[in-house]
């Protein structure tokens, strides 16, 4: 296949460790029943040196918490010597001053630090530990260094009406970008969208602060992402710019994805970087060829005039709410399973975290999941 | 924005050449735009210590055809806007 893209994003979730248990997490709900080990940093070198051959530019290093990570300087100095434009995802927790200096020494180029909400008590209750002021000292040392910072706040019910404080925290911190990110149903927050969920209420109300925040602040540095939520929506968002165009995924124990929450998908058999080079996961495998262009797909996407904008949106949502992959996302309103999305807006609307828990992402929940699941 | 301004790229801005793209292109913070030959021959000359003046005076004796001062100013303008560059 020679006309395929290159890869501009390779992903390397380096481990599955975390010491937060955020409620939202993107990691696949039975993480703890991963048997494969975690790749070595000489693996991890030779898939940066093959996904940088293939065209890729941007690095992203997360996890799981990629701090962890005793070798992760070097896997950062190396990326660095091959030319990627390196971006450390991290919550900031296991992370010293030092260990920030020692990053910007080995070259990487920017830090992107997670808040759980702008105020202690609920940033920790969401994390699950106690992480706001470490964060704080963290955002510091990372300005401090010279970095360019992005926060990261994820947000859901518990938090969204922190929005204004949220804009003010990030501004004291000389956050050079602020990313409010709408929790999106994978993973963890998938089990727990009936209580992560926003009402249509709400997003209007955090909607309106970030515009009077952009209106009242014109000519300050500070970007602000906002990633709108999209079961409120009418299309389906461009999920990955379309399977196996821009994005790679490899996942602690070297599973190749195109997208976070791939390896749920049935019949798909995902390629591992440690027999399979990058080359061919990406050129020849069967798994990024699958969703690959427009052929595979049904109607009503596969007449659509919309279909080169949206890809007809995301395969993971499309199984996850229909049971079929290559179903068009039912986010969308001209797909025939949109209903299901309402039903879950709906669903939503009446279930509290009192009559329904949150499951906070951890390694005993992630096994009753996957007993549970497997039974 | 004035001829003796000293034009630098924002903090977390890095020009380079990508092979896969066949071009010059900028990357930032989770982001990468591919440059045209006439943005990257005038991100080239960026280097910190030249003046506006003297990126048009050596785009001149590149180009000695083309009249692109205003060229120059216009694209300076723009990328301060997007917040890409700093003078």
């Amino acid at each position: 296949m020679s006309d395929v893209n290159a890869p501009l994003w390779l992903l390397a979730e380096l481990t599955y460790k975390c010491p937060l248990q955020c409620p939202y997490c993107s990691n696949p709900v039975d993480f703890a029943s991963t048997t494969g080990a975690e790749l070595d940093t000489d693996h991890w070198i030779r898939i940066l040196r093959e996904a940088r051959e293939l065209g890729a530019a941007q690095l992203g290093l997360s996890g799981g918490e990629p701090i962890v990570r005793k070798d992760l300087e070097i896997i950062v100095a190396e990326a660095h010597k091959l030319g990627y434009y390196t971006n450390l995802i991290t919550s900031g927790i296991g992370m010293s001053a030092d260990r920030v200096a020692g990053l910007k020494e080995a070259g990487l180029d920017h830090i992107q630090v997670s808040f759980q909400a702008s105020s202690s008590e609920l940033n920790n209750w969401i994390a699950g530990t106690d992480s706001f002021e470490h964060k704080l000292e963290m955002a510091r040392a990372v300005k401090a260094n010279g970095f360019p910072m992005v926060l990261c706040f994820v947000t859901h019910r518990e938090n969204i009406d922190q929005v204004d404080d949220i804009l003010e925290l990030a501004t004291r911190l000389e956050a050079d970008y602020v990313e409010l990110a709408t929790t999106q149903y994978y993973g963890w927050a998938f089990i727990n969208r009936d209580v992560l969920m926003p009402t249509r209420d709400q997003l209007e109300s955090a909607e309106a602060c970030i515009t009077r925040f952009r209106d009242e602040n014109k000519n300050d540095a500070m970007k602000i992402f906002y990633v709108v939520p999209d079961y409120f929506e009418n299309r389906p968002k461009p999920c990955m710019s379309g399977w196996g165009s821009l994005f790679m995924l490899v996942t602690p124990d070297g599973t190749a994805l195109p997208c976070h929450s791939a390896r749920q998908l049935p019949g798909i058999e995902f390629p591992n970087a440690k027999d399979t080079s990058m080359s061919d996961i990406w050129k020849h495998s069967d798994a990024f060829q699958k969703f690959r262009g427009f052929d595979w797909m049904q109607e009503p996407c596969r007449s659509c005039s919309e279909k080169e904008k949206d890809f007809g949106g995301c395969r993971c949502q499309a199984f996850m709410l229909t049971g079929d992959a290559a179903a068009t996302d039912p986010v969308c309103d001209k797909s025939p399973n949109r209903h299901l999305v309402d039903a879950a807006i709906t669903q939503s609307s009446i279930t509290t975290k009192d009559t329904k828990p949150l499951v906070f992402r951890n390694a005993k929940n992630s096994k009753k999941f996957f007993v549970d699941t497997s039974n | 924005m004035e001829s003796t301004d000293v034009p630098k790229l924002a903090n977390g801005y890095r020009f380079q050449w990508e092979p896969a793209q066949n071009s010059h292109v900028l990357l930032y913070p989770e982001g990468m735009k591919v440059l045209s030959e006439s943005a990257a021959a005038i991100i080239e000359l960026i280097n910190g210590t030249d003046t506006i003046e003297q990126i048009v005076a050596t785009l001149e004796k590149k180009f000695p055809e083309a009249d692109l001062r205003q060229d120059v100013i216009d694209f300076m303008t723009t990328s301060c806007a997007e917040g890409w560059l700093n003078v």
